[in-house]
């Protein structure tokens, strides 16, 4: 990760200029200009506004803002599988972004997701990163703080991956040794110089998913810092638990690394009875607490949670923009519901001045009256996108 | 069910055509007709250099190659350095390494890389004979071409482990291997400054 972010104001913008989705859930074919700045898509209920979003966080490494199996988002009664084409505009010029996935070819692995940078094959997802960011915040998320570690932690690595391209790799390796590692406990070895030579790899992976996970916490709590203090969106304080991190925080790297392999080989006993790994980075937490209360983020109302996780979005979009040069794209789904007035304003007023493209939802037009003249704004019916 | 234009035995062809990488279905269609028609000149030709080499084909029980004879051409070499050993996973490694033609080595062929989650263990592939051909003397260098994957990488480390106190150096590609990328697909150039750059294990 490049050094600690600078004032030197916003970096250039990217943008989505066209967008092509084909057999994507309810969309049989769609193609729509769209706006650099505020995109506001509004529409009834069931009317494809979040599924636009989730094929445009398919512009970036994963398996998009829900999470879906491929084969779910390709459009119910589609021959073949989806396709997600984007016309980008950005630092280092434009680029075709194509990607698709859910094939009902036998012998195309089914989790795989093709994806052709102008009209080329990319080696991995990961290169889509090199064109654009993308980060998202949708209703699903609002119970983040409240809800299982492993949530937060996929939410952290996405801030951490949006920011550093490598984190995809890294967590991928730990992840496959870690299952090896697993298979051994389930099959009973006793293979000790077969234990030691995939811990050693876990150590290797964990330590670097620790360490980039450390250092964009440690970024993003500077930028908050250069947040107003009585701005619209309460300030975080963030904190990361897990024994890799907390190593980390109070020593080098490589004695995390050191550190969490012995306790590998210390554990094997604990892990055989329980049958998988107990201790890592895979069990790592993401702490925030709501500093104006001075309360844990769990213990904050509905409405004070929702705008601590905007906040946190926020900054780490400004973050994004920095270290990367490219004003991230965001996602931001049903926004405005949660606030009031005055938030919504304000809400406005900074993703105007983070100059990113940011794609919102909402069924009510009137929720966006703050912005006429100043977004474009789409209605959507029926998988169908018109101006207006 | 579309009808029948050939015959069993060419049909037959193709299909065992279509095994072979880097064709499909459509390419196995068009090199089974080119066979056919090219029948003196071609397909009996080949016909006899497959059962020939179905008659030869073995593995090499020092080094785990394959080749026509046991020992194989490159164990039996009197110009390879004997010292050095370059431990591949696969015979298709040993093959772009020897296009690369940066090292003047004998080889080891691990058949494959640890991975628990595929079955495969220390006694599926060739690490018992490797440290048997250390073992018995005569070797300075091990050069541990391994991909960079997570599973080459425990290979490469379980080899380690083994070969502690036997006396030989070990080392392994430098950077130029990248993340996840397989050695048989590498352009010789960047093989060839793998291995001159390599690292001390
Ligand atoms: N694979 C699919 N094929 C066809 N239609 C699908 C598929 N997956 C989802 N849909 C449909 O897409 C429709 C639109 O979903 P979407 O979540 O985008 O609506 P929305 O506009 O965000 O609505 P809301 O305002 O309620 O959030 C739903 O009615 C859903 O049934
Ligand atoms: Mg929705
Ligand atoms: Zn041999």
């Amino acid at each position: 990760m490049p050094g600690d972010p600078t004032n030197r104001g916003a970096p250039p913008p990217v943008n989505i200029g066209r967008l092509k989705l084909t057999d994507f859930r309810n969309y049989l074919s769609l193609a729509v200009d769209l706006s650099p700045g505020a995109v506001v898509l509004t529409g009834d209920n069931g009317a494809g506004k979040t599924n636009l979003l989730e094929a445009v966080s398919l512009l970036s490494p994963g398996r998009g803002l829900r999470r879906a199996a491929y084969a779910e988002i390709a459009r119910d009664g589609a021959k073949g599988g989806f396709v997600v084409h984007a016309h980008v505009e950005g630092a280092q010029g434009e680029a075709d972004i194509g990607t698709g996935a859910g094939t009902a070819d036998p012998d195309a692995e089914g989790s795989l997701r093709k994806v052709r940078i102008n009209g080329a094959p990319a080696r991995s997802a990961d290169e889509m990163l090199e064109w654009l960011r993308v980060m998202w915040l949708t209703p699903a998320m609002d119970g983040l703080f409240t809800g299982p570690a492993a949530d937060r932690r996929r939410f952290l690595d996405r801030l951490v991956l949006t920011i550093d391209p490598a984190h995809g790799r890294r967590a991928l390796d730990y992840e496959k040794a870690m299952r090896g590692r697993n298979r051994l406990l389930a099959d009973g070895s006793r293979n000790d110089g077969w234990f030691d030579a995939i811990e050693t790899q876990m150590a290797e992976t964990g330590a670097a998913i620790a360490a980039a996970r450390f250092e964009m916490v440690r970024l993003l709590k500077a930028m908050i810092e250069r947040t107003p203090e009585e701005g619209p969106f309460p300030r975080a304080d963030l904190a990361l638990s897990g024994v890799l991190e907390a190593g980390l925080a109070s020593g080098a790297a490589i004695d995390a690394e050191e550190d969490f392999r012995r306790r590998l080989a210390e554990g094997r006993e604990r892990d055989r009875a329980a049958g998988r790994t107990l201790e890592g980075p895979h069990r790592s937490d993401l702490l925030v607490r709501h500093r104006p209360k001075d309360m844990p983020a769990e213990l904050c109302s509905t409405g004070e949670q929702k705008a601590l996780l905007v906040g946190l979005v926020l900054s780490h979009a400004r973050l994004t923009g920095e270290l990367s040069g490219m004003a991230p794209i965001l996602l931001l789904d049903e926004i405005a519901a949660h606030f009031d007035h005055r938030r919504r304003a304000a809400l406005f007023g900074i993703l105007d001045d983070l100059g990113c493209q940011v794609f919102m939802t909402g069924t009510e037009r009137e929720l966006f009256s703050a912005i006429e003249g100043r977004a474009q704004f789409l209605t959507v019916s029926a998988g169908a996108v018109s101006a207006g | 069910m579309s009808k029948r234009i050939v015959g069993p035995e060419i049909e037959r062809l193709i299909q065992l055509l279509a095994k072979v990488p880097g064709l499909g279905p459509r390419s196995a269609r068009r090199a089974a007709l080119h066979l056919i028609k090219k029948k003196e000149q071609l397909l009996g030709p080949l016909t006899v250099a497959m059962g020939d080499a179905l008659d030869t084909v073995r593995v090499c029980s020092t080094c785990g190659n394959v080749d026509t004879s046991d020992p194989c051409t490159i164990c039996t070499d009197p110009r390879r350095d004997e010292a050095t050993i370059i431990v591949v996973e696969d015979v298709a490694d040993l093959w772009a390494l020897e296009r690369a033609g940066a090292m003047n080595a004998r080889y080891h062929v691990l058949g494959g890389t640890l991975s628990p989650l595929d079955g495969v263990g220390p006694d599926d592939l060739n690490i018992r004979s490797l440290v048997d051909r250390v073992a018995r003397g005569g070797v300075n260098e091990l050069i541990l071409a391994v991909n960079a994957t997570v599973e080459g990488q425990t290979t490469a480390h379980y080899i380690t482990d083994q070969l502690d106190g036997l006396g030989v150096k070990i080392t392994r590609l430098a950077h130029g291997v990248p993340v996840g990328g397989e050695l048989d697909y590498l352009d010789e150039g960047t093989l060839s400054a793998a291995l001159k750059a390599r690292t001390v294990f």
